[in-house]
């Protein structure tokens, strides 16, 4: 994991007392809301429905024991003993009193983390993908890119008020699990022939109220350039993006206005100023940073575990659990293990208590290297658990309520907090998940549907990335009621698709129903082991829409 | 101006006689005296004043004048507006301002230092604001990562 030298301290210490003097004027009243509300946004700092919340950065899903330890002591001593990993990979504390904000931004730089621009009108956290340095089909670790881009974007003076919020994902596998055709700015990282590292560049994806995939502006870009580029998307997007109307001033709407081609040739333009410059990275500083992420001291262990193999044979429940949370590594004898944060009725998406926080700060340093990662579908990666060891993890994840084998099914469910803390919120998300989930607690039925990805959102923003959900779920106002509104076909990955609206919206209590009829009908159509996402696209929306929309309606009407 | 910050030799100072008048009406009689015109106004007998641009204005238009012009401010008709910064940076950046740069409209001190950051070098603090107080925000942190105006090597060239 990168550590942090004299210079990334002195930052975030800084950082926390220039907050503290930030917080302090504005309780006394020097500072107006207006004008404290971007500095305290740049700090992670939201109001929510009853209180303040504060989102922590996990820079592209990674941590240590120590820094989960902190999360966990920071949710026993500021809020209601738990805290909730986001769809962007980071932690949310809901229950905050703005007057200790301070302090626990203190606490978290002790252990090299803070909460610096996980909101407002700047470049967020970067983001990648919870299997980066140990994924099979990686092709390389995107995180030493990834971490030079997060303190290059750290209080950049240029690019702290942008017409809107800017997201960067790199990825650098066969498989895109960072969604990064869902950003404002995409990175894939490749070698040509030769070996050269090169950038794959894709901008104006994003989800929200204007759901839109990313289109390519750049291929085979040399590493080294990096930073000048992304500088210059930043720049035209600075100096060009709408700022009259919040719903239309992300990259995504200025990309649509000028046409992709004409916005590629103004950032080409903008950066033949500055390639070659002094922000071309260096081989040194890659090193420097890379070296941080080199692989740990993995022990020679053999592929096949004896004990592993009897244990498969004995329990079928801990078959299960390996067959859908546990992911091949790129070293003989290791695993990739997800802990699944949706047991179901008892956690609602996301949330974890201090004690699961310790639990797992705990397994990750007696089965592993003290590593931790956060999924952007909101589960906890463990991701070097060897083969011998995964019986024993599995008892004792099962003990804290973390063991659910569910990842990549139907209850594995993305959830945004939605209207239940949301202040942005138009309904709630989480009794939604709540009684999907209770609707299909049979695991053995679960498993014979296969993958199926359901996404819910509380509102248009799409922070729980509703519209890339085999099924998405949006919660809409309608005279000030909730209603759900249900996508099919959405898709996340290489293969990325926007859902298609079934018709019209459905009341709360209608929806677990709505689900039931759906599946229902994948189940009457689908041929031996098809995938969900496989029969949809084969057969069409219409004979859903026949099962969810009785003609009764119709002949009614 | 009054209430302005300028960074001069060893540091800022609040300045107490500053001699310019900003002028935001694009027509009518001007004041005696050094004024800052708006750009459409200014054009009508360029080199005579000063101007300043609002964030939609092409910071590429003032070139031609540059030994002519006495001064450049630049507006920031709400603080949350970052234009500015990027203008700032062309100016001094690639266009190659190095006359005074001055900072006008919602200029405020928590975003003093990422203003000098970007070029600026005189701040017209808004009027309601104390012009003292605002000059601890100058100094803002002591770690840049990336690059600036001020630094143009990113940290990565320095550490």
């Amino acid at each position: 994991m990168y550590q942090y030298d004299d210079y990334d301290r002195a930052l975030v210490f800084e950082r926390v007392a220039q907050f503290r003097d930030q917080v302090e004027r504005f309780m006394t009243g020097e500072l107006s809301e207006e004008e404290f509300l971007p500095l305290r946004l740049q700090n992670g700092l939201y109001m929510q429905k009853h209180a303040y919340m504060l989102r922590v950065a996990i820079p592209y899903g990674t941590l240590s024991a120590t820094q989960m330890r902190t999360l966990a002591s920071i949710a026993r001593d500021y809020d209601r003993g738990y805290g909730h990993f986001t769809t962007r990979q980071n932690m949310q504390f809901n229950w905050i009193e703005l007057a200790q904000v301070p302090d626990i931004l203190e606490r978290l730089a002790q252990v090299e983390m803070h909460a610096i621009q996980t909101s407002g009108n700047c470049v967020r956290n970067i983001t990648t993908e919870a299997f980066a340095g140990v994924a099979a089909d990686e092709l390389m670790d995107p995180r030493p890119l990834a971490e030079i881009l997060r303190q290059w974007s750290t209080i950049n003076p240029e690019f702290l008020y942008l017409p809107r919020k800017f997201k960067i994902a790199i990825c650098s596998a066969e498989q895109d699990r960072a969604a990064i055709m869902m950003h404002d700015i995409g990175l894939y990282l490749y070698r040509d022939d030769s070996g050269q590292m090169l950038l794959r560049v894709i901008v104006g994806g994003g989800l929200g109220r204007t759901p839109i995939l990313g289109l390519q502006i750049r291929e085979g870009l040399p590493w080294q350039h990096l930073l000048s580029y992304v500088e210059a998307v930043l720049r035209v997007y600075n100096r060009h993006g709408r700022r009259d109307n919040k719903y239309k001033a992300r990259i995504k709407i200025l990309v649509k206005a000028l046409g992709i081609e004409a916005f590629a040739r103004e950032v080409e333009e903008e950066w033949q100023y500055l390639k070659d410059g002094p922000a071309q990275l260096t081989d040194v500083e890659y090193e420097r940073v890379a070296s941080a992420f080199v692989a740990p001291d993995y022990r020679s262990l053999s592929d096949t575990d004896l004990n592993f193999g009897t244990r498969l044979a004995e329990s079928p429940a801990f078959a299960r659990w390996v067959m859908r949370n546990v992911q091949p590594h790129k070293v003989a004898g290791y695993t990739s293990v997800v802990l699944s944060t949706k047991p179901g009725f008892d956690s609602p998406p996301g949330d974890v208590t201090t004690e699961q926080m310790l639990a797992v700060a705990e397994w990750s340093e007696q089965f592993g290297f003290g590593e931790i990662r956060i999924a952007h579908e909101q589960n906890i990666v463990l991701p070097d658990v060897p083969k011998a060891d995964l019986y024993t993890l599995w008892c004792l994840a099962c003990e804290q309520g973390l063991g659910c084998a569910n990842i990549g099914l139907l209850t594995d469910i993305i959830a945004c907090p939605g209207g239940d803390f949301c202040a942005l919120a138009n309904a709630k998300s989480i009794p939604i998940a709540q009684a999907i989930q209770a609707r299909f607690e049979d695991l053995d039925y679960l498993h014979d549907l296969g993958d199926i990805s359901l996404n819910i959102s509380g509102c248009m923003n799409a922070c729980g990335h509703h519209h890339i959900g085999n099924i998405g779920i949006l919660g809409v106002d309608k005279n000030g009621s909730e209603w759900y509104q249900i996508t099919l076909g959405g898709s996340q990955g290489k293969n990325s698709a926007l859902g298609k609206v079934i018709g019209p919206s459905f009341s709360a209590a209608e929806v677990p129903g709505v689900i039931e009829r759906i599946i229902a009908t994948f189940v009457d159509y689908r041929e031996s082991e098809e995938l969900f996402v496989d029969t949809l696209q084969r057969i069409g929306l219409e004979p859903f829409k026949e099962q969810v929309y009785p003609k009764v309606l119709e002949v009614s009407a | 101006m009054n209430n302005l910050l300028r960074l001069e030799e060893g540091g800022a100072r609040i300045v107490t006689d500053d001699p310019w008048v900003l002028v935001r009406d694009v027509e009518g009689e001007l004041p005696d005296g050094s004024v800052i015109l708006p750009l459409s106004r200014w054009l009508q007998a360029p080199a005579q004043h000063a101007v300043w641009l609002g964030p939609d204005d092409e910071v590429e238009s003032l070139k031609p004048w540059f030994d002519a012009l006495p001064l450049i401010a630049l507006d920031f008709p709400s603080f949350r507006d970052g234009r500015g910064y990027s203008q700032a940076y062309l100016l001094r950046t690639r266009l190659g301002w190095t006359g005074e740069l001055r900072a006008v409209g919602d200029v405020l001190r928590d975003q003093l230092s990422h203003m000098r950051q970007c070029g600026f070098d005189s701040f017209a603090v808004r009027e309601d604001k104390s012009a003292e107080d605002a000059l601890k925000g100058l100094a803002g942190m002591s770690v840049l990562y990336g690059r600036s105006v001020i630094e143009p090597r990113p940290l990565f060239r320095r550490r």
